[in-house]
C-alpha cells in the first residue's frame, strides 16, 4: 500500500505528463493545418505532371529506344527501397508502420533472391531498420533542421537517386511513405519509382491530338522524367508530414485521455486511504477515551 | 477585344496563377512564343525568364520562372515551373542565391556537356536579372 505521499507525488507527476502530451497534441494540430494545406497545394503541380507525362510517354509504350527511367534497364536484380519516414517519434505507430512495410518488402525480395539496398529519408525509420538490414542501409538523409519542406529538398534526393541508377548501383527504386487519408487513417504506402509508373486513367487533355515538340519529343522526356521523379519524391515528403502531425495528434489524443483515466483512478485511491486514515485516527482517539 | 483563354501556372509548392487570359508571352527554350487563343496542341522546355500574362480586363502580371514546360493546347495553357517569383518580388538576396545555385551547378558539373548546359543557364539568368531589376534600386 503506498503511502499518502507516495500517491500524491503520482498524481502530480500524471498531471504535468497529461499538460506536456495536451500541449503536444495541441502544436500537432496547428501544424497538420500547416502540412495539410502544403499537400494540397502541391497536388496540382503533381497532377498536370502526371497528365503531361502520360500524353508524352504513350508514344514510347513497347518501344526499345524508351528512356531508361521510364522503362527500366530491363533488369529487376537489385531493388532499392527508399524509406521516407519522421525525425521524430512520439506520433503513434506512424514511423513503424512505414519500417515495418519496408521491412516485409525487403525479406520478400530477399526471399527472391533479389538484392536489397536501402535509402533512408529521416531518422526514426533508419533507427528502426539498422537493427535488421544494418548493412543494407546505403544512406540516411536527415531533414531535421528543416523546419519547411521545400521542392529543393525533394529534389536533392531525386538528384542522389538518379545518380545512384545511372552509377548501376540498382535497378528498381520503390519509393516508402504514408499516405494522408485522414487525421485518423495514414496508410503506408509503396509506390514504384523506377521504371516509372505511369499514370493509365490520366485525362488526356487534347483527347489524343498530336504535340508539336520543341525541342524534341526525347529531349522534354529526358528533361521531364528527372523532374518527375523529385516530384514524386517531394510528394510523398509532403504526404508524410500532414500523416506524421496527424498520427501524432491522435497519439497525443489518447494519451491525454488515459492520462485523464489515471488521475481519476488514482484520487480514488488516495482519496480512499486519506479517508481511512482519519477514520482510524479517530478510532484511536475514542477507544482510548473509552479507556481512561 | 481577343477572346481570354485558361492560363495556368503551377510551381510544386503551390498553384501560382489560375485566371482567364488573352495573350501570353512565353520564354520557351527554343525562342519565345506567344500563346493566343486556340493555339495548336504545343510542348516546350522553358528557359528561365519573364512570362508575360495579359489578364482578361488588361492588366499584365509578370512572373519569373525557371526550369519546367509549358503545355498548350486549344484548352488552354499550363506551365509547370520549379521556380516561379513574380517580378515585384524579386529581390536582390532572391537573385544572388539563384545565381549562386547556378553558379555552384557550373561547378560542380563533371562532364563537359553539363558544364555546358548548366553556363548556359547562368548566362540567362544573369541576362533575365540584368533586365528586371532597374538600375537604381
Amino acid at each position: 500500500m503506498p503511502s499518502l505521499k507516495d500517491l500524491r507525488n503520482r498524481i502530480a507527476s500524471v498531471k504535468a505528463t497529461q499538460k506536456i502530451t495536451k500541449a503536444m497534441q495541441m502544436v500537432a494540430a496547428a501544424k497538420l493545418r500547416r502540412a495539410q494545406q502544403a499537400a494540397e497545394a502541391a497536388r496540382p503541380f503533381a497532377e498536370r505532371m502526371a497528365s503531361v507525362l502520360a500524353n508524352l510517354a504513350g508514344a514510347y509504350e513497347g518501344r526499345a529506344d524508351a528512356p531508361v527511367l521510364l522503362a527500366g534497364n530491363g533488369r529487376s536484380d537489385v531493388h532499392l527501397l527508399v524509406v521516407c519516414t519522421a525525425e521524430r517519434g512520439l506520433c503513434g505507430a506512424f514511423n513503424s508502420s512505414i519500417a515495418r512495410l519496408a521491412r516485409d518488402t525487403a525479406h520478400r525480395l530477399i526471399a527472391e533472391g533479389k538484392e536489397v539496398k536501402i535509402l533512408c529519408v529521416g531518422r526514426k525509420g533508419a533507427d528502426q531498420l539498422r537493427r535488421l538490414f544494418a548493412d543494407k542501409i546505403v544512406e540516411v538523409i536527415e531533414f531535421k533542421a528543416v523546419r519547411q519542406l521545400t521542392f529543393d529538398h525533394a529534389d536533392g534526393v531525386g538528384r542522389k537517386i538518379r545518380a545512384m541508377f545511372e552509377a548501376g548501383e540498382f535497378d528498381v527504386a520503390t519509393l516508402f511513405f504514408s499516405r494522408f487519408k485522414s487525421v485518423i487513417q495514414q496508410v503506408p504506402t509503396a509506390h514504384q519509382l523506377i521504371p516509372a509508373q505511369v499514370p493509365t486513367g490520366a485525362v488526356s487533355t487534347v483527347g489524343g491530338a498530336i504535340y508539336e515538340c520543341e525541342p524534341g519529343e526525347e529531349e522534354i522526356l529526358a528533361d521531364l522524367l528527372p523532374r518527375n521523379l523529385s516530384t514524386q519524391v517531394f510528394r510523398a515528403l509532403l504526404e508524410n508530414a500532414a500523416s506524421e502531425q496527424g498520427a501524432r495528434m491522435s497519439a497525443m489524443d489518447s494519451a491525454t485521455r488515459n492520462a485523464g483515466e489515471m488521475i481519476k483512478k488514482l484520487t480514488t485511491t488516495y482519496n480512499r486511504s486519506r479517508q481511512a486514515m482519519i477514520t482510524k485516527e479517530l478510532i484511536e482517539i475514542i477507544s482510548g477515551a473509552d479507556a481512561v | 477585344m481577343a477572346e481570354g483563354f485558361k492560363f495556368e501556372l503551377v510551381s510544386p509548392a503551390r498553384l501560382v496563377l489560375s485566371e482567364e487570359a488573352t495573350q501570353v508571352v512565353v520564354p520557351g527554350s527554343e525562342g519565345d512564343f506567344t500563346m493566343l487563343k486556340g493555339h495548336s496542341p504545343f510542348m516546350t522546355t522553358v528557359r528561365p525568364g519573364v512570362v508575360e500574362v495579359t489578364v482578361s480586363g488588361g492588366r499584365i502580371a509578370r512572373i519569373f520562372v525557371r526550369g519546367g514546360f509549358a503545355d498548350a493546347s486549344p484548352a488552354g495553357l499550363t506551365i509547370l515551373a520549379e521556380q516561379a517569383i513574380p517580378v515585384e518580388e524579386l529581390k536582390a538576396d532572391v537573385i544572388a542565391r539563384e545565381i549562386q545555385d547556378a553558379e555552384e551547378d557550373v561547378a560542380d558539373a563533371s562532364t563537359d556537356e553539363v558544364k555546358r548546359v548548366a553556363q548556359e543557364k547562368l548566362d540567362q539568368l544573369r541576362a533575365v536579372f540584368a533586365a528586371t531589376t532597374p538600375a537604381g534600386h
